[in-house]
């Protein structure tokens, strides 16, 4: 696919490539990492090139504008995990914090220069209604749009209704599961705690870890209907099993825990996707050991197609078509058909109604 | 090259593809079919430079939204790389949604700076910063000023430079409001206006042309003297008092766009500009003599 040469592409995927970018390719480079949601990690490659990279006039300033985002990011993930902690300390609960939050709490090599929308978090199933009345009672309030969604997330999904804080209106995803309770695979959340990874900093706060990280991104971004930030994620879990291969984690580690929590599907689709996008070098002997169980090849163009919506120049053939492909299979993952086919009636018509009332 | 060197036909023919202009640090690539866009930058931006360096900062595109309502109801979306931050608005306003629309593109992501709703003047190397709450009549008074002879760095935000705390100017177009407008047109025969949006969310709005003088001077830095908060009263006098630095202090940090993005920095370019600054808050009820005051305040 003609995307994978655009010059974003490139420069994730063999960063010696940005030394022979021209002025076009920067301009070009840094629309399309600002609208993936990769400007800050692009500028951090760029500069750590030093003098063998030529920025254009004028690039350099929009890296230091997003480095002063991440940090002030960063900081308010602390300080938000720092507050959730101490609202949790009576529960005695033990808190493991998921994708962005973990990266960035943790200081792992994902962290550089990730962005965040929300911090996610995730609790034994059976500590759930002490954390939720704990959070309430620290100013955490669930703010859905409308009753049916208060029902829905609570019945059927994974996570409550996401929480916003009353004061610094922060968003807070409260997970109890990886996947819906209706999903068709059903994982192992308790094993994920069990193996979590305290943080030094805090009590009862945790991290998953290195290879359930991988897992569950994979897990997060493969199940979703939602391809907006796909090509961010799917550079996270290209970092992600970069350092877990140089840090000397193996295949069968890998491939033998993906078994464990029910994740193989995932996995493969992962793998084959950061393979080529950004070629990620794979931990020893995971392809051999993955052979045969590969899910369907056919997705793969699939996934890639939704990729390339991170940026208009960057849309293959088809872009459109495999968005909504994946968005209904996400929900025939979701749940089974008796609850599906009436859950996607009542939201093709409260969309509608919510346009009417836009009007 | 300036804009105003391009014969018509060159200008719609670079906007089809995307006209990269430079308003002070930024290179904006313009792409518009529309024959709103087209004749704002013919009549507006005549002095602004081309870049032709192939690097723009930010891609905006203001054109139609296709659909059969386009037939009864045109509108246009302002676009950026893709991404459509406002509703979009009746096809007249196509003008107005660019420059609301660059702004946004500004405000949103340019963290270098320090960015204060505020306009920005100067003379005799002395710049005026006047942060102004809506409907207090500083874009009345920025244009008022600009027409008087004053470099007009910008109308509805100060840039502060991390590096060297000086004032950083943009010298676009002023964004005038209802009866301003034709307060204006009065105060000055000289000043030339963009066609009015009618019915827009601020009411009409119309854009008046930044000197020309501004406009090549735009690269020039300028010091800081002084913040004046201006409020027009019809019963006001003409009366200028100081302000505690403590209040001008807090103003300035509640109206920036970024302050809390650029967390220490940030505060430390509040203090420092308004330690440098002197600072008033400004009653008046007539322009002539708000300019006399301004004059002998940066003799």
């Amino acid at each position: 696919m003609k995307w994978l040469q655009s010059p974003l592409l490139r420069a994730l995927r063999a960063p010696e490539s940005m030394e022979q970018f021209s002025v076009q390719d920067w301009d070009l480079a840094v629309r399309q990492a600002r609208s993936a949601g990769l400007l800050a990690r692009l500028g951090l490659s760029a500069r750590e090139r030093g003098a063998r990279i030529h920025l254009p006039a004028g690039a350099e300033k929009h890296f230091t504008a997003l480095d002063c985002i991440v940090a002030r990011q960063h900081n308010a993930v602390r300080w938000e995990v720092h507050q959730i902690a101490r609202a949790l300390a009576s529960t005695n609960a033990p808190v493991v914090l998921l994708k962005g939050a973990a990266y960035a709490a943790s200081d792992a090599p994902a962290a550089a220069g990730r962005t965040f929308n929300d911090i996610d978090i995730l609790v034994p199933k059976e500590r759930l209604s002490d954390v939720e009345h704990a959070l309430y009672v620290h100013g955490w309030l669930v703010e859905s749009d409308s009753a049916y969604d208060e029902r829905y997330y609570r019945r059927w999904m994974h996570e409550l209704p996401p929480m916003v804080h009353l004061h610094r209106r922060t968003t807070l995803d409260v997970h109890h599961n990886l996947l819906p309770e209706t999903a068709r695979i059903q994982t192992r959340p308790d094993l994920l705690i069990a193996d979590a990874v305290p943080l030094p900093q805090w009590r009862n706060v945790y991290v998953p870890s290195p290879v359930d990280q991988i897992l569950h991104s994979a897990c997060h971004l493969f199940h979703e209907g939602e391809w907006g930030h796909g090509l961010r994620d799917l550079f996270d879990l290209h970092l992600l099993l970069t350092a877990f291969g140089r840090r000397g984690g193996s295949g069968a580690d890998l491939v033998q825990r993906a078994e464990q929590l029910n994740l193989t599907m995932p996995l493969s689709y992962a793998i084959r996707c950061a393979v080529a996008v950004f070629a990620t070098p794979l931990p020893e002997g995971t392809q051999a050991l993955l052979a045969g169980r590969m899910g369907k090849r056919w997705m793969d163009g699939v996934f890639l197609r939704a990729l390339s919506t991170a940026h208009p120049t960057l849309r293959a053939t088809g872009a459109g078509w495999a968005e909504s492909a994946l968005y209904v299979r996400s929900h025939w993952l979701r749940m089974p058909l008796q609850l599906l086919l009436p859950h996607l009636a009542h939201q093709a018509f409260s969309n509608k109604q919510k346009a009417a009332d836009k009007e | 090259m300036r804009v105003g060197e391009l014969s018509d036909e060159a200008l719609r023919a670079a906007l089809r593809i995307g006209l990269v202009i430079e308003t002070g640090p930024f290179r904006f690539r313009i792409i518009s079919q529309t024959e709103e866009v087209f004749r704002g930058l013919r009549r507006l931006y005549p002095d602004f430079r081309l870049s032709d360096e192939g690097f723009a900062d930010y891609t905006v595109q203001v054109d139609r939204v296709p659909g059969v309502r386009s037939v009864w109801r045109p509108q246009v979306t302002f676009k950026f790389d893709g991404y459509e931050p406002f509703m979009p608005l009746p096809a007249d306003h196509a003008y107005a949604l660019l420059e609301w629309g660059m702004n946004w593109c500004i405000g949103g992501q340019a963290h270098h700076y320090l960015l204060i709703h505020a306009a920005v003047l100067e003379r005799n190397g002395r710049a005026i910063v006047l942060p102004g709450d809506p409907g207090a009549g500083k874009s009345t008074l920025t244009a008022a000023l600009a027409l008087s002879g004053y470099r007009l760095l910008s109308d509805e935000m100060a840039l502060i430079d991390r590096d060297d705390g000086k004032l950083v100017g943009l010298a676009r177009p002023v964004n005038l409001k209802n009866d301003s407008i034709d307060i204006v047109r009065r105060f000055s025969p000289e000043a030339v206006f963009g066609e009015a949006a009618k019915d827009t969310h601020k009411g009409t709005v119309a854009h008046l042309k930044p000197p020309t003088a501004s406009v090549q001077a735009v690269a020039t830095r300028a010091i800081p003297a002084f913040i004046v908060y201006p409020r027009w009263a019809a019963d006001a006098g003409c009366e200028l008092r100081p302000r505690p630095k403590a209040d001008a202090f807090m103003h300035t940090a509640t109206h920036a766009f970024n302050y809390e993005v650029l967390g220490s920095t940030g505060f430390d370019l509040v203090a420092d500009l308004v330690d440098r600054c002197e600072c008033h808050d400004f009653r008046y009820a007539r322009l002539p003599d708000a300019i006399a005051l301004f004059d002998s305040l940066t003799q």
